[in-house]
C-alpha cells in the first residue's frame, strides 16, 4: 500500500493518541455519587465540626469541649463508651475467633451456609433483635424460667437494665462483623503453611499458633478496629438493655438534639466520637496497615519494613503464639499419653470436636435469640411472657388494622425501595469506574464513599438533621431516602466491585471487536452477567433503609415515623404483643430478602 | 506383628477413600536409603495422594505406612522424621528467611547456637548466603524455591518428600533446578520422593519412577524399564512418544508374526502368555522408524504417503499415512544438506523386530 493511499483511509483524528484530560472525563459515572458522598456526607460532617468550633457569635472556641470533658456526667459517659466498646470487642473477638476459624477451614459448602446463619443476626433488624433479648432475660424472662427450673438460682437473677444485658446485646450485635473481617483474613492464610510446619516438626498447638494464628492476626484487628469503632455510635442496645449507668455517648447526643436542640454542643460531642475513630484508625494503620481493611493481602504488608513499633509489637507477639504454641502442644502430649494414643491405629480429632462444640454454642447463641419473637406474638394474653398463653391471631390482627402501623411500614417500604434504586444507580456506575479505570487517588475516594460504613452513624444523622432543618427535608421521605443511600451505597459499591473484579473484560473486548458500541455491550453483554451482583446489591440496601433507625429518629416522628421509628418508640413507652407480632413480619420478610440476596450473590459470584 | 522392615519407606497396601470415591488403592512399595523415587502420573492419580498419606497429612483407609523400620501409618507429621517440599514453597511469609530455615530447628529444641551456625550452612549449601535477613516475598521464585529446600536439609530428616517442586518455574529455571536437586541428591545421599506430572522430569531425575494410573500403581522400575519395557499401553504412551497400534497374534515366540492395523505385518519377538489368536497392541517409538532408501531393508517395513511434517529444530517429526486408516509418527535428525521429502511423497518406512514391542490388549482404553 502506497504512503498516499494510507494517508486517505485513515479517519481524521483515529490517529492522535487522546487528549489527558479525556481520561479524567472518561470517569464521569464516577461523578453523581462523588458529588452526591460530598453534598449529603462530607458536608454535614464539616459542617458539624465547624459548629462545635464556633460559638453563636461565629467565633472560634473550645467551650464546647471543655465542658464536654470538665462536666463530670458527660466525661463518665464518654468513660462508660470506651468501655462498654472495649469490653463488646474484646468478648466479640474471643468469641467468634473459634467461629471465623471453624468457616475458614470447612468444606465450602458447609462455609457457605455457617456463613449465612453467622450473617443472618447482621441483617436482621436490631431492635428486632434487642427486643427478643428483652423478652429472655426480663425479670420473669426465658432465661431466667430456665435457671430457676433447673436449680441453678433460687431467685430470678437481674440479666436487664444492667452491665450483663448490655454486653449481651452489644456482643451478639456486633460478633458478626468480627467474624466477617477475620475470616476474611483467615481465608486468605495459605493452609499449606500449616500442613508445612507440621512436617518441619512443629505439633498441631505450635503449627496453629505460630502460624496459622500469627498470619490471621491483621484479622483479628480488623475485626478489633471494626467492632469498637461500630460501638462507640451505638445507642439501641444501651437505650434498651442497659441502665442509667450505661448510658452511651450516643444517647446524650440524641437526647441533647430532641430536647434542648444545642447544636453545638451535640456537634462537640459528636465530633468527639469522630475524633475516638480517627484516633483508632490512625493506631490500627500504624500497627496493622489499612489496606488489610479493604482486603489488601497480609503478606504484601510484611514485605514492607515494619517500623518501631509494629517491631516490639511483633517481637512480644511471636513470643507469646510462641510460648502458647509449646504450651499446647506439652497439653497435647500429656493427652497422647494419658490416652494412650498408638501410631498403627488412627487418632480421633479431639480438636476438631472441642472446635465444633464451642461454635454450636455462639451460633446458637448468634441464631436463636430473635426466633423467641415468634412464639411470643401468638399469646392470646395481654402481656409478653414466654411460654406464651394459648394462641391467638390478635395481635397480627391489631398491627393490620392500626392505620399508624401500616402507615409506617409502608413509609418504610417505600424509602427502601427508593433508596434501594438510588443506592443502585449511584453505586454501580462507580463502581465500574473505580474497578475498570485507572483514578487518581483511588484510595482516598474509596475510603470516602466506604465512610458511612464504619463511621458511627450518629454523627451522619446529626449531620444531615442540621442540612435538612435549613433546606426543608425534615419529615420527608426524600430526606429519608437521600440518608439511607449514603450509608447504603457502601454495600452496593463493594458488591457490585467484587462481581467486577471476577468479570473477564476480554467478552467485553470480543463484543466491542465484533462491532458493538460500548453502551450496547454494556447493555446486552455486562450487565446480564453482573445481574445477580448488581440485585444482591439492592438487595443489601434495602435492608439497610428498612432497618435504619438512627437517621429517622432525627428526622421522622409522629405522622412521619418508618417502621423501626415506630417500633421505637413503642420498646421505649410500653412492650407490648403487638411488637413481637410486627417483628415476626420483620423477622420473616427480612430473612426471605437477605436468603435471595445471598443466593444470587453466590451465583454471580460462582459464574 | 508384621516383621520389622528394613526399607526406609515401605507401603503395604495402603488405600484412600472418600466415601464411594477411591483416591488411591493397595499401594505396596518399598525405597531403599538414598534413593530417588518419582511417583508419576496425571493429574487424579493418587500420586498426590499417596505423598500426604507418606507426610501424615492424610489418613489413610487401609494399610500400613513404615518410615525407618518403625510403623507410623497414623503418626502425626511432626513424629515422622520427615521433610517436605511443597509447589508454593510455603515459606513462612512473616517469618525471616533466617527464621523460617531455623523453625524446624527450634521445633527440636536446638540450641540457638548451634541453630545460627546451622542456618549458615545451609544458606552456603544452597547458595544464597546473603539471605538470613530477607523475608520471603523479597526473594525470586527460583531463590524461595532453594530456600525451602534449604528448609528441608537443615535438620537432615530421613525422607525429603516434594510435591510438584518446580511446577510453578519457568522452563529455563526449571531445567537448571533439576540438575541442582539431582546434585544436592546425589552429594548429601538423601532419600527423595518425588512427585510429578511431567515425565520428562521424571525421566531425568529419578532412580526409579512409580508410574500412578486412577489410585493405582501401574508400573514401577528404573526410567530405562518404563521407556523401554512398558508393561502396559498407558505406560507406553504417557513415558516418551507413541505410535499404539491394534494388532493381532498370528505365530507366537522369538520369531514371532502380527497382523496389525493398516494390513501390516509385523514381525516381533513375542513374549510368554501371548497366544495365537489374542488381540495386542504394537508399540513404536517415533525415533525407532526410519524412513528407508530405496533398496534399503528392515525387519519391518510399512508403504505410506507422507502427510505433514513439523520441524522442531534438531528433529523432524513426519507425520505417515498407511492406507487403511493408518498414522504413524517418525523422528528423524535435521541435517542442513538434507531437507526432508516433500509433502505427499510417497515413502516407506522400516523398523527392527527388537523395536517392537507387544502388550496384551487387556485394557478397555
Amino acid at each position: 500500500m502506497s504512503g498516499a493511499s494510507l494517508a486517505a483511509d485513515a479517519a481524521p483524528g483515529w490517529g492522535r493518541a487522546p487528549l489527558p484530560r479525556a481520561r479524567v472525563l472518561r470517569a464521569w459515572p464516577l461523578f453523581p455519587l462523588l458529588l452526591f458522598t460530598a453534598a449529603f456526607f462530607l458536608y454535614p460532617v464539616l459542617q458539624i465540626l465547624w459548629l462545635s468550633l464556633v460559638d453563636q457569635a461565629g467565633s472560634f472556641t473550645l467551650a464546647n469541649f471543655s465542658r464536654a470533658l470538665t462536666t463530670p456526667v458527660y466525661a463518665r459517659t464518654l468513660g462508660i463508651t470506651l468501655k462498654i466498646s472495649a469490653w463488646t470487642t474484646v468478648f466479640s473477638l474471643l468469641a467468634g475467633y473459634p467461629v471465623a476459624y471453624l468457616l475458614a477451614t470447612a468444606r465450602p459448602r458447609t462455609r457457605d451456609w455457617l456463613t449465612l446463619l453467622v450473617l443472618m443476626p447482621f441483617w436482621t433488624s436490631f431492635l428486632v433483635r434487642t427486643f427478643a433479648w428483652m423478652i429472655l432475660l426480663g425479670r420473669n424472662g426465658a432465661v431466667n424460667k430456665l435457671l430457676l427450673a433447673l436449680g441453678v438460682v433460687d431467685a430470678p437473677v437481674s440479666l436487664i437494665f444492667n452491665m450483663t444485658g448490655v454486653m449481651i446485646g452489644m456482643v451478639h450485635a456486633m460478633m458478626p462483623l468480627g467474624v466477617v473481617a477475620m475470616l476474611a483474613v483467615m481465608q486468605r492464610v495459605d493452609r499449606t503453611l500449616v500442613a508445612a510446619a507440621r512436617t518441619l516438626g512443629a505439633g498441631a498447638g505450635n503449627a496453629f499458633w505460630r502460624i496459622f494464628f500469627r498470619l490471621s492476626l491483621p484479622g483479628v484487628a480488623s475485626a478489633g478496629l471494626l467492632v469498637f469503632v461500630s460501638s462507640l455510635g451505638f445507642f439501641i442496645t444501651p437505650a434498651l438493655l442497659g441502665g442509667r449507668q450505661q448510658t452511651m455517648i450516643s444517647q446524650v447526643i440524641i437526647s441533647i438534639i430532641q430536647e434542648v436542640m444545642d447544636w453545638r454542643f451535640a456537634s462537640a460531642l459528636a465530633v468527639l466520637l469522630l475524633a475516638a475513630s480517627t484516633v483508632i484508625f490512625v493506631l490500627y494503620d500504624r500497627l496493622v496497615g489499612l489496606s488489610s481493611l479493604s482486603g489488601g493481602a497480609a503478606s504484601e504488608r510484611t514485605a514492607r519494613r515494619p517500623g518501631p513499633m509494629a517491631r516490639a509489637s511483633a517481637r512480644v507477639g511471636a513470643w507469646m503464639t510462641g510460648a502458647l504454641g509449646t504450651l499446647c502442644d506439652a497439653a497435647g502430649a500429656i493427652w497422647d499419653l494419658a490416652a494412650r494414643s498408638d501410631p498403627s491405629r488412627p487418632g480421633r480429632a479431639v480438636g476438631r470436636a472441642v472446635l465444633g462444640t464451642v461454635c454450636g454454642c455462639v451460633i446458637a447463641f448468634l441464631v436463636l435469640p430473635s426466633l423467641f419473637v415468634i412464639p411470643v406474638s401468638f399469646t392470646s394474653g395481654t402481656f409478653i411472657e414466654f411460654p406464651p398463653k394459648g394462641f391467638s391471631l390478635r395481635w397480627y390482627d391489631l398491627f393490620f388494622s392500626s392505620p399508624d402501623w401500616v402507615a409506617a411500614t409502608v413509609r418504610s417500604f417505600i424509602t427502601a425501595v427508593l433508596t434501594g434504586v438510588s443506592a443502585t444507580l449511584l453505586g454501580t456506575a462507580a463502581a465500574f469506574v473505580l474497578v475498570r479505570q485507572r483514578v487518581p487517588a483511588r484510595g482516598l475516594l474509596l475510603a470516602v464513599i466506604l465512610a458511612p460504613l464504619v463511621l458511627p452513624r450518629i454523627i451522619i444523622a446529626v449531620g444531615l438533621f442540621y442540612l435538612y432543618a435549613r433546606i426543608g427535608l425534615v419529615g420527608t421521605i426524600l430526606g429519608l431516602v437521600i440518608g439511607h443511600t449514603i450509608l447504603a451505597v457502601p454495600y452496593v459499591v463493594i458488591t457490585v466491585m467484587a462481581v467486577l473484579k471476577t468479570y473477564d473484560e476480554r467478552l467485553d473486548q470480543a463484543a466491542w471487536s465484533m462491532g458493538a458500541s460500548r453502551w450496547r455491550t454494556l447493555v446486552h453483554i455486562t450487565l446480564p452477567q453482573i445481574k445477580g451482583g448488581l440485585i444482591a446489591g439492592f438487595l443489601f440496601a434495602f435492608i439497610t433503609s428498612f432497618d435504619e433507625l438512627t437517621i429517622a429518629l432525627f428526622i421522622t416522628g409522629g405522622g412521619t415515623a418508618t417502621l423501626p421509628r415506630r417500633i421505637w418508640d413503642d420498646l421505649l413507652l410500653q412492650v407490648n404483643p403487638t411488637l413481637a407480632a410486627v417483628s415476626t413480619v420483620v423477622l420473616v420478610f427480612v430473612t426471605v430478602f437477605i436468603i435471595s440476596a445471598e443466593i444470587l450473590r453466590r451465583r454471580s459470584a460462582a459464574s | 506383628m508384621t516383621p520389622a522392615i528394613a526399607a526406609k519407606l515401605a507401603l503395604r497396601g495402603v488405600g484412600k477413600s472418600y466415601g464411594p470415591v477411591t483416591a488411591l488403592a493397595d499401594a505396596t512399595l518399598d525405597m531403599a536409603e538414598g534413593e530417588f523415587l518419582t511417583l508419576l502420573g496425571p493429574s487424579g492419580s493418587g500420586k498426590s495422594t499417596l505423598l500426604m498419606i507418606v507426610a501424615g497429612l492424610t489418613q489413610p483407609t487401609s494399610g500400613e505406612v513404615w518410615i525407618d523400620g518403625r510403623l507410623s501409618t497414623y503418626a502425626p507429621p511432626n513424629k515422622r522424621d520427615i521433610g517436605m517440599v511443597f509447589q508454593n514453597y510455603a515459606l513462612f511469609p512473616h517469618l525471616t528467611i533466617g527464621e523460617n530455615i531455623a523453625f524446624p530447628l527450634r521445633m527440636r529444641r536446638v540450641a540457638s547456637v548451634a541453630i545460627a551456625a546451622e542456618v549458615r550452612r545451609v544458606l552456603e549449601m544452597v547458595q544464597l548466603p546473603h539471605v538470613a535477613e530477607r523475608m520471603p516475598t523479597e526473594l525470586s521464585g527460583g531463590q524461595q524455591q532453594r530456600i525451602a529446600l534449604a528448609r528441608c536439609m537443615v535438620y537432615r530428616p530421613s525422607i525429603i518428600l516434594m510435591d510438584e517442586p518446580l511446577g510453578a518455574l519457568d522452563r529455563q529455571l526449571r531445567d537448571r533446578m533439576q540438575l541442582e536437586i539431582k546434585h544436592l541428591h546425589r552429594r548429601l545421599g538423601i532419600t527423595v520422593l518425588y512427585v510429578t506430572h511431567d515425565q520428562e522430569e521424571a525421566l531425568a531425575m529419578s532412580d526409579r519412577i512409580c508410574l500412578m494410573r486412577d489410585g493405582r500403581i501401574e508400573q514401577i522400575g528404573t526410567p530405562e524399564d518404563l521407556y523401554f519395557r512398558p508393561r502396559t499401553a498407558f505406560v507406553a504412551d504417557f513415558v516418551g512418544e507413541s505410535n499404539i497400534i491394534a494388532g493381532t497374534v498370528a505365530a507366537c515366540g522369538e520369531a514371532g508374526v502380527l497382523h496389525a492395523a493398516g494390513g501390516l505385518e509385523v514381525r516381533a519377538s513375542i513374549g510368554p502368555g501371548i497366544e495365537a489368536g489374542h488381540p495386542v497392541k504394537l508399540v513404536l517409538r517415533p525415533e525407532n522408524l526410519r524412513l528407508l532408501h530405496p533398496g534399503q531393508e528392515a525387519d519391518n517395513t510399512a508403504e505410506g504417503t507422507l502427510t505433514e511434517t513439523v520441524f522442531g529444530g534438531g528433529v523432524y517429526r513426519h507425520y505417515v499415512t498407511i492406507p487403511g486408516e493408518l498414522t504413524l509418527a517418525v523422528k528423524q535428525f535435521t541435517d542442513r544438506g538434507r531437507p526432508a521429502p516433500a509433502l505427499g511423497a510417497s515413502v516407506r518406512l522400516g523398523w527392527s523386530r527388537e523395536h517392537t514391542v507387544v502388550l496384551p490388549h487387556t485394557e478397555l482404553h
